[in-house]
C-alpha cells in the first residue's frame, strides 16, 4: 500500500529538486499536488487541508526557499509532518494487576474484528499470557462458531454461551470465567455495528459499562473512504477508545484512513493487520510508515521481519559456508525459500531504501522464485554443489528439464555468482560494514542482483521453432 | 405500492445522513451565490467528501462550468437540478437488469474482498429471487474463512433455499457439485458464494477465475451474472477492486452493500466512469429483506433531495 502515493510525492519532489531554488509559490504549487495525492489516498478532506497548511507554514518558517537543497528539506518536512500526524505510537499493551486485563473490540461490520481477535490473542500469547476469547457477537449468524475456530487456531480457549442472546450478560460471564480459569487476559469480540445505529451503539456502551474494559480498540478497515472520520469519531465519543487497529493493510489501499482516524480521534493506531493468517499482526510505526509513504524505505521493519522468520541455526550454518566461500546453489535455493517466508517478494523489496519507486518498472511476482526453484531442481546434485561445471550442453539439458529458455538458466547462474561473490565479501565484515554494504547495494540499484524475469513458456520448443529462433538471431 | 413505498422510505432513511451532510452543505452553499471559482472549489470539496474521488469530482465540476459557459444554467439554484440530471444519465436501465439464462439454472457468482458483506448479500439475493417465485440453490464456496459455511447454512434455512456444501477445501469442487445439484434439482437460480479475497492476491484471484471456469464448463453460458459486492464505505480503493475483479472474472455488476450507514456510495459514480460497471443491487440493512434493485432516480434523488 501507499506506493501510489509515494510515486506521486516522488514526482512532486523530483520537480522541486530539479529547480535550484524554489519560491514560496513553488511550495504552494507542489502542495497542491500533495493535496491531490492525499485525497486520492482517501485521507479526509479536512485533514488534508490542515496537513497542507501546516506543511506550508513549516516550510516558510524554516526558510526552505533559501536553503541549498529545498527539495530534500521539503521531503523532510512532509515526512516529519506525516509522522507526527500518525504518531506517536505506544504499541505496548498494559496488563493490569490483579488480572484479568480486559480488552474490548468494536467496529463496523466487516472491518475484521473476529479475525483480529484471533491475531491479538496470538500476539498476547507470545508474551507468555493466557488470553480468553469471549464471543459477544450474537448478531451475525455463525459468528460465535467463527470465533471458536479462530481461538482453536490461535490455541487459546473461547468462552461461549449457547442460546444466550444478551451480549452484555455473555461479556460479564466471560470475565467471571476468566477469573475462575486463570486466564489473565480477556478479549471481548463484539458484533459489527453502524455508528449511526443508536440501539446498537447503546448496547456497545452497555457492554463496556458491564465489564469495564481496560483497553477498547476500534477495528477499522484500511480501505475506508472519507467516512472513516465519522465512524471513528462516533465510536470514540461513545466508547473512549484506547487505540485503533487497522486491517487489510496488505491490499493496495493507500490507507488514508490511517492519517484521518488519528487526526480526528487523537487515538493512536496500535496495530496493523497484514494478512489473513493469524500471525499477520504488526505493530504500527508512524515514522516508518511516513518513510514508506515517501519511498525512503523501511530497513528497521525488514530486519525485524528477517529476525522473526530466519532460523537461527540455519543462519549460523550459512554464515560458516559464506566464510569459507562454499556457497552452493542448494544454499541459494534455501535462502530464497526463507525469503519467501518473510512475505511476498515485492513487499520485502519495497522496504529497501531507494527501491520503492523503481519497483514498478521491474515486473516481480512470487512466480520468479518458483521458476528459479524449477531450474535449480532440474540440475544434478553435482551441478548444484559446483555450478562452475555447467557448460552449454548442461544448460540446454537443464532448460529442457524445466521448460525454461537457455538464457534463463544462464541468467540464474549469473545472479547466483553475483550473490555468492557478495556473500564472500560480506562474510568478512562486521555488522556495521554489512549495513553500509547493503545500503550501497541498494543505491547502485540492487536490481542487478535480482534475477531477471524468467520468460514464461508453456511448452518445450519444437525442433522447427528452435531452428526458426536460431535463424532470427543470425539475421 | 406499499412495498415500494417502504423501500423508498428505507433508502431515503439510509441516505438521509448523506443528504444532510451533502445537502446541509450544498443548499446553504448554493443559495443566492454567484457561480464563481470559489463556489466551484467548495462544490468540488463537497463531492470529494461524498467519496466521488478527486478525478470524478473535478470532472463533474468541469461539466458544470461548461454548462454555465454555454448558458444552460444561469443561477446557483440551477446547480442541483443540473447535477441530478447528469448523474441520472450514468445508469441507463438496460444494464441494471439481471440477465437470466434462457433455460436451465441462472448462475450468479458473488465475489468481493474480505468483510464487504458477500455472504449476507448472497442471502439477500436468495430472498430476492425467492420472492419472484424462483427455486434457489446456494453454493457454499467460501471454504477458507472459519464458519463461513455455517453462516450461509443459517441464512439458507431462513430464506428457504437449498445449500450445497463441499467436503473438501477446494472451492472449485464445491462449485462443481453445486452446478450438478442445481441442474438435478431443476433450480432456477444458483448463487455461488465465494471466499473474501483481496484483489492484490494473485493466487486467490486465479482461484476465482477457476471457480468461474468450473461453472462455465458445467452449465452453458454460466456465470450469467458476476456480482462484485462493494462496501459502500470503501474509498477510492474500490476502483482498484473493480478493475482487478473484472480482470479475473468479467464482473457484470455491483451490489453496493451497507448503504444504510452514513455511506455516501459516491464511489459508484467514479467506478462507472473508470471501469464502466453498473450497479444492480443495493443492501440497506442487516436483515435478508434489506435488498433493493438499484434505482438511480432514487439514489440521486435521495442523495440530493
Amino acid at each position: 500500500m501507499f506506493e501510489t502515493l509515494t510515486e506521486k510525492l516522488n514526482d512532486v519532489f523530483r520537480k522541486l529538486s530539479g529547480r535550484g531554488r524554489i519560491s514560496e509559490e513553488n511550495v504552494r504549487e507542489s502542495m497542491r499536488d500533495v493535496q491531490t495525492a492525499l485525497l486520492e489516498a482517501d485521507v479526509n478532506y479536512k485533514v488534508v487541508q490542515k496537513f497542507c497548511d501546516d506543511v506550508v507554514a513549516k516550510a516558510a518558517g524554516t526558510e526552505v526557499i533559501k536553503s541549498l537543497h529545498p527539495g530534500q528539506l521539503m521531503v523532510k518536512i512532509v515526512h516529519d509532518e506525516l509522522a507526527s500526524l500518525m504518531g506517536p505510537v505506544d504499541t505496548r499493551i498494559y496488563f493490569v494487576s490483579p488480572p484479568p486485563t480486559i480488552i474490548m473490540m468494536a467496529g463496523l461490520q466487516g472491518s475484521g474484528k473476529t479475525t483480529t481477535c484471533g491475531k491479538l490473542a496470538m500476539y498476547i500469547q507470545k508474551q507468555g499470557r493466557r488470553p480468553l476469547l469471549v464471543a459477544c457477537d450474537l448478531q451475525r449468524p455463525a459468528a460465535v462458531d467463527q470465533l471458536a475456530i479462530v481461538a482453536g487456531q490461535a490455541g487459546c480457549p473461547c468462552f461461549r454461551v449457547e442460546g444466550q442472546t444478551n451480549p452484555v450478560r455473555v461479556a460479564r460471564m466471560g470475565v467471571q470465567h476468566a477469573v475462575e480459569n486463570a486466564c489473565d487476559v480477556v478479549i471481548v469480540d463484539t458484533a459489527g455495528r453502524l455508528h449511526i445505529d443508536e440501539e446498537m451503539m447503546r448496547q456497545a456502551q452497555d457492554i463496556a459499562e458491564a465489564v469495564k474494559p481496560h483497553q477498547i480498540y476500534l477495528v477499522c478497515d484500511a480501505m475506508t473512504g472519507q467516512d472513516a472520520v465519522n465512524s471513528a469519531r462516533e465510536f470514540n465519543e461513545r466508547l473512549e477508545l484506547d487505540g485503533v487497529i487497522l486491517t487489510k493493510f496488505d491490499s493496495d489501499a493507500r490507507g488514508g484512513a490511517a492519517l484521518s482516524v488519528k487526526a480526528v480521534t487523537g487515538k493512536p493506531i496500535k496495530f496493523i493487520g497484514v494478512g489473513e493468517k493469524l500471525d499477520r499482526l504488526e505493530e504500527f510505526h508512524a515514522d516508518r510508515m511516513a518513510g514508506r509513504i515517501l519511498g525512503m524505505g523501511d530497513v528497521v521493519s525488514l530486519v525485524e521481519k528477517a529476525q522473526q522468520q530466519f532460523d537461527a541455526e540455519e543462519a549460523a550454518k550459512l554464515q560458516e559456508k559464506m566464510a569459507k566461500g562454499k556457497f552452493t546453489l542448494d544454499d541459494f535455493l534455501a535462502q530464497m525459500r526463507q525469503m519467501q517466508k518473510m512475505g511476498p517478494l515485492k513487499e520485502i523489496l519495497k522496504m529497501i531504501p531507494g527501491l520503492g519507486s523503481q519497483l514498478d518498472t521491474v515486473p516481480i511476482s512470487g512466480d520468479e522464485i518458483m521458476r528459479m526453484e524449477a531450474i535449480i531442481q532440474s540440475m544434478t546434485a553435482k551441478e548444484r554443489q559446483n555450478p562452475d561445471i555447467i557448460e552449454a550442453s548442461r544448460r540446454r539439458r537443464i532448460a529442457r528439464g524445466c521448460g525454461a529458455a537457455v538464457e534463463d538458466v544462464s541468467g540464474l547462474i549469473k545472479s547466483f555468482n553475483q550473490v555468492a561473490g557478495m556473500m564472500k565479501q560480506m562474510a568478512g565484515m562486521g555488522m556495521r560494514d554489512r549495513m553500509n554494504f547493503a545500503k550501497q547495494v541498494g543505491q547502485m540499484g540492487a536490481m542487478g542482483m535480482m534475477p531477471r524475469k524468467v520468460k514464461n513458456r508453456s511448452h518445450r520448443l519444437s525442433r522447427k521453432e528452435r531452428l526458426e529462433r536460431k535463424h532470427k538471431r543470425r539475421k | 405500492m406499499g412495498f415500494l413505498g417502504k423501500a423508498i422510505a428505507k433508502l431515503a432513511e439510509g441516505l438521509s445522513k448523506t443528504k444532510q451532510k451533502l445537502l446541509g452543505g450544498l443548499k446553504t452553499l448554493l443559495v443566492g451565490r454567484k457561480l464563481d471559482q470559489e463556489l466551484m472549489d467548495e462544490l468540488e470539496a463537497k463531492l470529494i467528501e461524498a467519496d466521488f474521488g478527486v478525478a470524478t469530482a473535478r470532472q463533474t465540476v468541469a461539466d458544470l462550468q461548461a454548462a454555465y459557459k454555454e448558458k444552460r444554467i444561469e443561477k446557483s439554484e440551477d446547480v442541483l437540478p443540473f447535477l441530478k440530471d447528469e448523474l441520472k444519465k450514468y445508469w441507463p436501465e438496460a444494464d441494471r437488469t439481471v440477465h437470466f439464462a434462457p433455460s436451465g439454472p441462472t448462475v450468479v457468482l458473488v465475489a468481493g474482498i474480505n468483510g464487504c458483506g458477500k455472504t449476507t448479500s448472497v442471502a439477500k439475493l436468495a430472498w430476492f429471487f425467492r420472492q419472484q417465485g424462483k427455486k434457489v440453490v446456494l453454493g457454499a464456496c467460501d471454504t477458507f474463512r472459519a464458519a463461513a459455511v455455517e453462516q450461509l447454512a443459517v441464512w439458507s434455512g431462513r430464506v428457504g433455499a437449498d445449500i450445497i456444501k463441499g467436503s473438501g477445501s477446494d472451492p472449485g469442487s464445491v462449485a462443481f457439485d453445486a452446478c450438478d445439484a442445481a441442474v438435478a434439482r431443476k433450480a432456477d437460480v444458483l448463487l455461488v458464494d465465494t471466499a473474501g479475497r483481496l484483489h492484490t492476491q494473485d493466487n486467490l484471484m486465479r482461484e476465482l477465475t477457476k471457480i468461474r471456469n468450473v461453472t462455465a464448463k458445467k452449465i452453458p453460458g454460466a456465470p450469467h451474472e458476476v456480482l462484485l459486492v462493494l462496501d459502500a464505505t470503501t474509498g477510492q480503493n474500490a476502483i482498484n477492486q473493480a478493475k482487478a475483479f473484472t480482470a479475473a472474472t468479467n464482473v457484470t455488476g455491483i451490489m453496493l452493500a451497507k448503504l444504510d450507514g452514513m455511506a455516501k456510495g459516491g464511489i459508484v459514480v467514479a467506478i462507472r466512469n473508470e471501469v464502466n460497471l453498473p450497479v444492480k443491487f443495493i443492501g440497506i440493512g442487516e436483515k435478508y429483506q434489506d435488498i433493493e434493485p438499484f434505482d438511480p432516480e432514487q439514489f440521486v434523488e435521495a442523495l440530493f433531495a
